[in-house]
């Protein structure tokens, strides 16, 4: 069977965000034919069935996801779109939001069918200015046609679904720090269990979804289980969205099967190295992924294989770095990032991210001693697993990985006084003489 | 109206004491006070509704400063440090005397790969400002900022709303200089 895009197929065309344009495609015909006839019970079986592991990083099974949300509770039960979008390197929820926002839209209804629930927010971060207009346009054609509302596509159930736009702040893309910020608080984490889908928001059963899971439904009603899993690996099948960034010829956001080999992303769909020059590291899956080095590129870009190599898939967020690149200044770049986001509430990630920053920036400045890489490590081990959510992890990992995987970086910036950039913007200075703050 | 006599002091540390104002000098207009209260029929909890009246308050206002951060704790029914520690928890508010254009230049490692800090050189040359620094006429803010979700056409910014994406330097003075005269001509008119 030949590949099909379905997520992107039609984002060259100038009215692809219109509902006239979306029916005209066939849009909108699984979600009415399935808000009438299909059994809530028999929705989550299929997307069971069809193996959707979710497309926001953990790549939990969606259908399993949803039957965790209890049926009894006579609380009212959200669904919580997850459209934060801010690990760095990746930017393909943006995509399906200004392109074919009513595809996310069939797939909220689809959603809110199976799991019985009649409100939906879609968390959208405040710098997406663009796409929560095209977004709210969407919304607002929908309620128009009856699609959305007190009787949506005529099948008697109401759903409301209201955009609600973030301000900032890396750490709301964490799911429970997302429904705390939702709640109109700071956007703090909490922690684990009680899951969202028994306490979420408003202390009320909860399904957070990503943009891009929940636009496969329709695809996955259309074709049904089988078919889905059929493309790609049976493990983690699927179309997906990959983006690739850095130092290639021609970046963006690419339509694939999953499973597909990195360097064929690489070298065919992203134009390969940039400037003739020779790979040295790719990340993966986000700025949270282990980096990996040019040799160990050969590699399928499913979850399976990637955790296989130690990796993982993440956001799908390839950031590749070409052999000019010092590792000890991209690390420095990451650990400023995980500093500057940690919301603070957990000690070892706030003081771990800093002391992180800290350590990697001397060794970047010439201020570095050759027990630093130790020390990196060490700090790395205390943070793991020790907080309430995931951040810690995630500026461990990169920190873990950049530090052993390309060691002689590191040991050439603290004998030399200093990354080879630094150097060259201070040409005077001397190892230990630099300030940092 | 609890603060009707009160005098408070505009935020910004470079106006601490410089003016004093009222806080109740200042309210939505009929139009952001509909909706702010279609806002409220969105949610189950009036809370929930501060992130997004934050935003009405930040666009009636053109800033958020501490008079703008009181009105909506008083609108809000919300203590007051509650809602100041959730605008300064967050980034992206247009805090008391940011500059009329803001310009956040992404800095993170995709853009930082190709070429975000020789972006932030160049403005600082042609603006006379370092990042977190505003211009004495007050039309320019420069900042760094974190990953914007762009990263497929870096190096990029964002002033204010607007996006600009796959930057040479030329685009940047370009840039540069279309606001300037934008910031003028709306000075003149």
């Amino acid at each position: 069977m030949t590949f099909r895009k379905i997520l992107t197929q039609h984002i060259a065309e100038d009215d692809c965000h219109t509902l006239s344009f979306y029916q005209r495609n066939g849009g909108y015909s699984q979600a009415q034919k399935s808000l009438k006839e299909d059994q809530p019970d028999d929705l989550i079986e299929l997307v069971k069935a069809a193996n959707l592991r979710g497309r926001g990083g953990a790549g939990f099974p969606t259908g399993v996801k949803w039957s965790f949300v209890p049926k009894s509770s006579d609380k009212p039960k959200y669904l919580v779109v997850n459209a934060d979008e801010s690990e760095p390197g990746t930017f393909k929820d943006r995509v399906i939001m200004e392109k074919n926002p009513h595809l996310l839209l069939e797939g909220i209804l689809i959603c809110c069918k199976a799991v019985n629930i009649q409100t939906a927010y879609i968390y959208i971060r405040g710098e997406f200015v663009f796409a929560t207009q095209r977004l709210q346009q969407a919304i607002d054609e929908a309620y128009e046609a009856g699609i959305l509302g007190n009787d949506c596509l005529g099948s008697g159930l109401s759903i409301d679904v209201t955009v609600h736009r973030g301000a900032g702040a890396y750490i709301c893309g964490e799911e429970t720090g997302m429904l705390t910020s939702l709640e109109g608080d700071r956007g703090q984490p909490k922690l684990k269990p009680p899951f969202p889908a028994i306490e979420g928001v408003f202390g009320c059963p909860t399904v957070v979804n990503n943009v891009e899971t929940l636009a496969n439904l329709p695809y996955i009603l259309e074709i049904g289980a089988e078919a889905y899993c059929a493309i790609g690996p049976e493990k983690s099948p699927g179309p997906k969205l990959f983006c690739v960034s850095g130092h290639v010829e021609n970046p963006g956001t690419f339509e694939l099967p999953m499973g597909i080999p990195l360097r064929k992303l690489i070298d065919e769909h992203a134009g390969g190295v940039w400037k003739g020059r020779k790979l040295k590291a790719v990340i993966p899956g986000g700025s949270s992924a282990h980096v990996l080095t040019a040799d160990e590129c050969d590699v399928a870009m499913d979850i399976e294989s990637l955790t296989a190599a130690g990796t993982m898939l993440g956001s799908a967020g390839i950031i590749v770095m070409d052999d000019s690149t010092c590792m000890v200044d991209a690390l420095v770049n990451l650990m400023r990032f995980y500093h500057h986001e940690s919301c603070g509430q957990c000690t070892p990630c706030r003081e771990g991210t800093g002391w992180l920053e800290k350590i990697v920036h001397r060794i970047a400045h010439g201020d570095g001693r050759m027990e630093d890489l130790d020390l990196v490590l060490d700090v790395c081990d205390r943070m793991v697993g020790k907080t309430i959510c995931a951040l810690a992890d995630a500026a461990a990992f990169p920190a873990q990985s950049f530090v052993t995987k390309f060691q002689d970086d590191f040991v050439a910036a603290i004998q030399n006084g200093g990354s080879p950039a630094w150097k060259k913007r201070h040409p005077s200075a001397v190892g230990g003489t630099a300030s940092h703050g | 109206m609890q603060w009707q006599f009160f005098p408070v002091f505009t935020s910004s540390p470079a106006n601490w004491t410089g003016r004093i104002i009222l806080a109740n000098t200042i309210s939505f207009c009929s139009e952001t006070m509909k909706q702010y209260e279609w806002l409220l029929t969105r949610y189950p909890t009036r809370r929930a509704a501060l992130l997004p009246t934050l935003r009405l308050a930040e666009s009636d206002f053109g800033e958020l400063g501490v008079p703008e951060m009181r009105y909506v704790a008083d609108l809000m029914e919300i203590p007051p440090a509650f809602v100041f520690g959730v605008v300064t928890f967050y980034t992206h508010y247009r805090r008391a005397g940011t500059g009329k254009f803001h310009i956040q230049v992404c800095s993170t490692l995709s853009c930082a790969l190709r070429g975000s800090e020789d972006v932030v050189s160049r403005i600082t040359e042609r603006l006379g400002i370092k990042p977190g620094e505003t211009t004495p006429c007050g039309h320019f803010t420069l900042s760094k900022v974190e990953c914007l979700g762009s990263c497929d056409t870096a190096p990029m910014l964002q002033c204010n709303d607007d996006y600009h994406e796959d930057l040479s330097l030329e685009d940047v003075d370009q840039l540069i200089e279309q606001l300037r005269a934008e910031a003028e001509g709306g000075q003149n008119g």
